[in-house]
């Protein structure tokens, strides 16, 4: 046995041979062979080690009073959370699968979740969910009233877009960046004219208007690159160049939304459910973003008056609650336009939400913006790059990279938020789900539990899904740093 | 600077005189658009037959408010009490369930974020699983849960849940719990509270000049309670102990209606409140708990290695060394949190608590319909709130601010 | 204007949505039929008079009757677009111009009437406020209600009142105030409130979604007049003449005994009663004084019924909101429903 050991650690045999020869290794009290290699305290090893280490460490300390108040408190309170946990993930099991209603073939509706006290079948004191209720009701806290025969053009947007964002996120795949770049420029336009159904009354002046001024400009620019204008107005002319192509492409946008695809046109009012709160949530997170690098740019700037403008912008929006925000938009901002000028209920949400949002966002970023070490500036600078492209190339990819975490958790934050919609009237998911609990025909104790379990669970998938692809991006990004 | 050639384009080549043309067209172009949004409004308001001003404030309110800290406060009566006693209720009313779910989101988010360091497996289960929870469940759904469906499970009206015998019980109504009545001498016992605090900042100003001098300790929190406890009481009770306790009163005799807590007695938490309180703590505690892990780990692990390596006992590394580091880190996102917490308590519009959305830009503002300056006088409250928020962190953040470089 | 209509184009599309530019046309009328719809301002869903069902198909006693102003406008009752609104939002939608009639229970107050630039319509459901318990509180008058605590909700005339009511008759109560109906009703099922307290319609509508709709009561008292009718902007006669006279007609059928399924009929028989004809549009030039074709009246009896079919059909006894025709019958049957008539 001891042998064995000792041949399985070749260097104890080295060591034995380090031993000084004039040592009388025949001498009774000196030792020859090593003392055999005992396996590790149980309390270091296996399932008790294991059990030790991560449970009973923190409450084995009885070497003075207050070590041992401290460890039978910990003790107690492990047990009552455990208890706890135990109880509460059981009972919640319970009420969503064990005990519930899952279905009712006789369509009986209400009378499927009733007691025997309230009318029904079910045993007294029977508390679970009522899932056919759900059913009756999914398309509604899906779609909202989306008329049935049209949801393949919701379910189509969802998936061009899952599709895309897929392609973008998979690393494997080939031409991401084209998928990225249609994703933020040609699917929000595919996407609105595959949800309302497009064919909006824009002029055709409007629209021939705006290419003709593009085309002005882009000449313009043309025309500066060429050096046939000179100083200054050479760099306007470069400027008026690109405001050019902006133009053309926002003719163009105009000009799809003008073509009549013959879709029905489906009123944003009819719209609902987690439709309206993707529809926000996406929408707030797009626009948000460069809105909020604008602003952060904007605050860190050396121009005072913009400087000023911003801050008071941003402070402004983070200073009040986002349902006030809401509220204004809803009642306010109609006395704020001229008279005949209407904004969708929908779009006066998203702007509201954008607006809050970009200003969190312009508070992440400027954080990041800090964390650039002046160097970069500077360096930037001393190559002789102008403001916006050293903004573009040196300093906004370093800042932005920073602050990936802060910018996801806003986006779960707005993401979240989009539920207060609901309180201003828009039948978001929350909003859908509550309405359906008004329906008469399905009226049961349980209907409000099993109508909040659900949307929390979509909720959740969303929102722990991101967090999850954030800590993933921090994860790796943080290795590139140090390799 | 530009004294050679002074030709239009060097001038607009010069970033100076660009920036500043910028810069103008930025202010021109806002005045424009704030003058047409003011010409709009003006010109929509005087279609509707509107004026502007804030003459309504001295009306008086025709509605009953739910009994609230701000409505017990400024003693509301219907047909009295003016609709600038509604603002105040309503601000008192959001800033009391903002200050309440502060205490609590911090005792809770503290014990959770360091439950989530500890050596325990169960409670690091435990608080993983309660903050992935509750941070990825829009707050409105738990407002929602709290109100609607706790509600459900709590004993009717006519039935109560005794905490604490005769002195304190729940039912549907509300959290019943014995009010103080102030008599005349009580203020004495205040005043003799807060000199008792004051002797103890100077007692232990001593206390560490003390130990700078000689090196002995003294037992600080013991003579600082006595001190606190003692004074005091003894101050109340030779005083003739001027304060007394109204217990809640139920009856289950009587007429159906009027059988369960009496009003009048006691003092009453509208469910309402709790239901705010509990979701704004439980949601804000989640985020709190992220915050102090984050600050603990962000002290460095050698700072704790050098101390015992000085030889400072582990309570003492953890009060003089680990938690003045974390805190650093811990407390401008916390304040930012404390900020959130107080504007997230505008959703208690959704279930009628009247803060100060819900009784003054709600109710107030459907019967008076002045939306320009009621929602103005709304958003100032918030603004004004995170405006204090702000400097509080500015002040503290070059306090503590390490100097490098 | 063309400065606004771009301004608006440009954001409706960079958003992505039309910001409709109603192009300021001059009469409330001209713009309705350019845009081709009545957009109607309702209710966030009070069953029997404005309510949508799953597929997002409203109807109800206060949706007919934007059907019959769009009937009368278009000759087609569907050519409506809704706008669920809160009690909050409603006014400031109407008087803004994003919808064109407000028809949502509204009651008529003279402060509504004056102060906020509309003016009400008339009047197509007289009700007033009631008070519901459970019957277990054994409460059998409101009187006896003291110390009660009541639920309700907020933006309403319905807070003043109880206000008024409890106030007179000295006696205390406590007041939970939401901001949407579907709260109070969970609220007061849930037991927080002992009474609920809306327009006794609201009542009726409403109480098919407690738990037990049976084991609730409402007690005896009406304790406000609550006049409900659409209402529009002020300032534009023409428009506001058509709403009413879309109404009138609608009470003028019923007095005259026209239906849906009989004016068909009379519309070809030779020998009619002058009235009648008049309705219909075989006499006279109505429907022209008021803008629209002289078949107007027709397409909204044709399409829409005249008030005794709308009524029996969304809150009469054979609904579940079972409301007897009460105060709401004819003069002639006892009732005040008195439509001025068409000469």
């Amino acid at each position: 046995m001891t042998r064995k050991v000792i041949k399985a650690a070749p260097k104890k045999t080295t060591m034995k041979k380090a031993i000084p020869s004039d040592i009388d290794t025949q001498a009774g009290y000196v030792r020859i062979e090593d003392a055999p290699l005992l396996p590790p305290p149980p309390s270091e090893v296996g399932v008790t080690g294991w059990l030790y280490k991560n449970i009973f460490a923190s409450m084995s300390d009885f070497g003075s009073v207050s070590a041992t108040l401290k460890s039978v408190f910990v003790a107690a309170s492990t047990l009552f959370i455990l208890y706890f946990l135990i109880t509460q993930i059981s009972g919640l099991l319970d009420f969503a699968i064990f005990s519930a209603v899952w279905s009712d073939p006789e369509g009986l509706k209400r009378q499927a979740c009733w007691t025997v006290e309230q009318g029904g079948a079910l045993p007294n004191g029977w508390h679970a969910a009522c899932w056919p209720f759900i059913e009756a009701k999914a398309k509604f806290i899906f779609y909202g009233a989306y008329p049935s025969d049209d949801l393949w053009r919701v379910n189509l947007t969802y998936a061009l877009g899952g599709f895309m964002l897929a392609w973008v996120m998979i690393e494997r795949l080939p031409y991401r960046k084209i998928v990225g770049i249609l994703l933020l420029t040609v699917y929000p336009v595919m996407a609105t004219v595959l949800l309302t159904g497009g064919a909006f009354s824009i002029s055709t002046g409007t629209i021939g208007g705006a290419t003709i001024l593009g085309l002005a400009l882009i000449t313009i620019g043309r025309l500066g690159k060429a050096g046939y204008v000179s100083g200054a107005f050479g760099d306007l002319a470069l400027v008026a160049g690109v405001c050019g192509w902006l133009v053309i492409l926002f003719a163009a946008v105009l000009a799809v939304f003008a073509i009549d695809f013959d879709l029905e046109a489906i009123d944003t009012r009819d719209w609902g459910g987690l439709l309206i709160t993707l529809v926000v949530a996406i929408t707030g997170i797009v626009a948000s973003l460069p809105l909020g690098i604008l602003l952060a740019l904007g605050r860190r700037s050396e121009m005072p008056v913009a400087r000023f403008l911003c801050t008071v912008f941003i402070e402004f929006w983070r200073g009040v609650p986002l349902i006030t925000v809401l509220f204004m938009a809803s009642v306010m901002l109609p006395l704020f336009m001229p008279e005949g000028v209407n904004f969708d209920m929908l779009l006066r949400a998203l702007i509201g939400v954008t607006l809050f949002s970009a200003a969190y966002m312009a508070e992440v970023v400027r954080g990041g913006l800090q964390a650039i070490d002046k160097g970069q500036y500077e360096g930037a600078d001393a190559v002789g790059l102008s403001y916006w492209q050293s903004m573009r190339l040196i300093i906004l990819p370093q800042a932005l990279t920073h602050v990936i975490p802060g910018i996801v958790n806003t986006f779960i934050g707005l993401f979240k938020d989009t539920a207060l919609v609901s309180i201003v009237g828009i039948f978001d998911l929350l909003g859908a789900a509550q309405s359906t609990l008004a329906d008469a025909a399905w009226s049961t104790p349980v209907q409000g539990l099993t109508g909040y379990l659900v949307v929390a669970v979509i909720f959740f998938v969303f929102c722990f899904g991101m967090s999850r692809y954030s800590m993933f991006m921090e994860r790796k990004l943080n290795r590139s740093h140090k390799s | 600077m530009f004294g050679r050639d002074r030709s239009l384009t060097s001038l607009l080549n010069d970033t100076f005189i660009r920036g500043i043309l910028f810069q103008a067209l930025i202010a021109i172009g806002l005045f424009l658009s704030i003058n047409w949004l003011a010409d709009n409004t003006l010109s929509n308001l005087a279609n509707q037959g509107k004026t502007l001003g804030f003459d309504f404030l001295t009306r008086t309110a025709g509605f009953q408010i739910s009994p609230t800290l701000g409505t017990w406060m400024l003693d509301y009566k219907v047909g009295k009490s003016t609709y600038t006693d509604v603002y105040l209720i309503g601000i008192i009313n959001t800033f009391i369930v903002a200050l309440l779910g502060i205490l609590a989101a911090t005792v809770i988010g503290f014990t959770v974020g360091i439950m989530r360091l500890s050596d325990n497996l169960v409670f690091r289960w435990f608080s993983s699983f309660y903050v992935e929870v509750v941070r990825n469940v829009p707050l409105l759904l738990q407002l929602f849960f709290w109100y609607f469906a706790v509600l459900r499970a709590m004993p009717s009206k006519r039935e109560k849940l005794e905490l604490v015998e005769g002195v304190a019980g729940l039912n549907i109504t509300g959290l019943y719990l014995p009010a103080p009545i102030v008599s005349d001498g009580f203020i004495y016992s205040f005043l003799s509270l807060i000199g008792a605090i004051a002797i103890t900042f100077l007692v232990r100003r001593y206390a560490l000049r003390r130990q700078a001098e000689t090196g002995q300790i003294l037992p600080m929190f013991w003579i600082g309670l006595g001190i606190i406890i003692i004074l005091p009481v003894l101050v109340h009770y030779l005083n003739g102990s001027p304060l007394d306790w109204s217990l809640p009163e139920f009856k289950d005799t009587g007429p159906k209606l009027r059988q369960g807590y009496q009003s009048g007695a006691g003092m009453v938490l509208v469910p309402e409140m709790l239901a705010v309180w509990l979701a704004l703590s439980l949601y804000t505690a989640a985020f709190i708990a992220e915050i102090v892990r984050a600050g603990i780990l962000a002290v460095n692990r050698g700072q704790t290695e050098a101390a015992y390596a000085l030889g400072v006992r582990p309570n003492v590394t953890l009060r003089l060394v680990v938690i003045p580091q974390a805190m650093r880190v811990i407390i401008p996102p916390l304040t930012s949190q404390y900020l959130n917490l107080t504007k997230n308590s505008s959703l208690a519009v959704a279930i009628a608590y009247p803060e100060l959305v819900s009784v003054f830009a709600g109710t107030a503002l459907n019967q008076v319909g002045k939306e320009v300056e009621m929602i103005f006088m709304m958003m100032m409250v918030y603004l004004t709130f995170s405006l204090m928020t702000a400097a509080f962190m500015n002040w503290f953040n070059s306090r503590v601010k390490l100097v490098e470089r | 204007m063309k400065k606004l209509s771009f301004l608006s184009a440009l954001c409706g599309a960079a958003m992505g949505f039309g910001a409709v530019a109603s192009a300021n046309a001059a009469t409330t009328l001209e713009a309705v039929k350019a845009k081709g719809f009545v957009q109607c301002g309702v209710s966030q869903g009070l069953p029997g008079f404005s309510n949508a069902d799953d597929s997002g198909k409203w109807t109800g006693l206060d949706v007919d009757l934007c059907r019959a102003v769009a009937a009368a406008v278009f000759g087609d009752a569907e050519k409506v677009k809704y706008s669920p609104l809160s009690a909050k939002q409603r006014f400031t939608a109407l008087s803004s111009g994003e919808i064109d009639i407000l028809s949502r229970n509204t009651t008529w107050t003279m402060t509504r009437d004056t102060q906020l630039g509309l003016n009400f319509a008339g009047v197509n459901y007289y009700d007033g406020q009631g008070m519901m318990v459970p019957i277990a509180l054994g409460v059998k008058s409101a009187t006896e209600l003291d110390g009660a605590n009541i639920c309700t909700n907020t933006g309403t005339t319905t807070e003043l009142n109880i206000t008024d009511y409890f106030r007179t008759n000295g006696m205390s109560f406590n007041l939970v105030a939401f901001e949407k109906a579907d709260e109070v009703v969970a609220a007061y099922d849930a037991g927080r409130c002992d009474v609920y307290t809306t327009d006794r319609s609201g009542l009726a509508a409403q109480r098919g979604k407690l738990t037990q709709p049976d084991s609730h009561v409402v007690l005896p008292e009406i304790i406000s007049k609550e006049p409900l009718g659409p209402v529009v902007r002020q300032g534009d006669d023409q428009w506001f003449n058509i709403v009413r006279w879309s109404l009138n007609a609608m009470i003028n059928a019923e007095e005259l005994g026209i239906s849906s399924s009989n004016v068909n009929m009379k519309k070809f028989q030779s020998k009619l009663a002058p009235s009648v004809a008049r309705l219909i549009g075989k006499e006279g030039k109505f429907g022209e004084e008021l803008g629209l074709s002289n078949d107007w009246a027709y397409n909204i009896i044709m399409q829409v019924g005249n008030y005794a079919e709308s009524y029996e059909k969304h809150v009469g006894l054979n609904t579940p909101l079972k409301l007897a025709r009460g105060v709401n019958s004819l003069w002639s049957n006892g009732g005040i429903l008195y439509a001025a008539p068409i000469r």
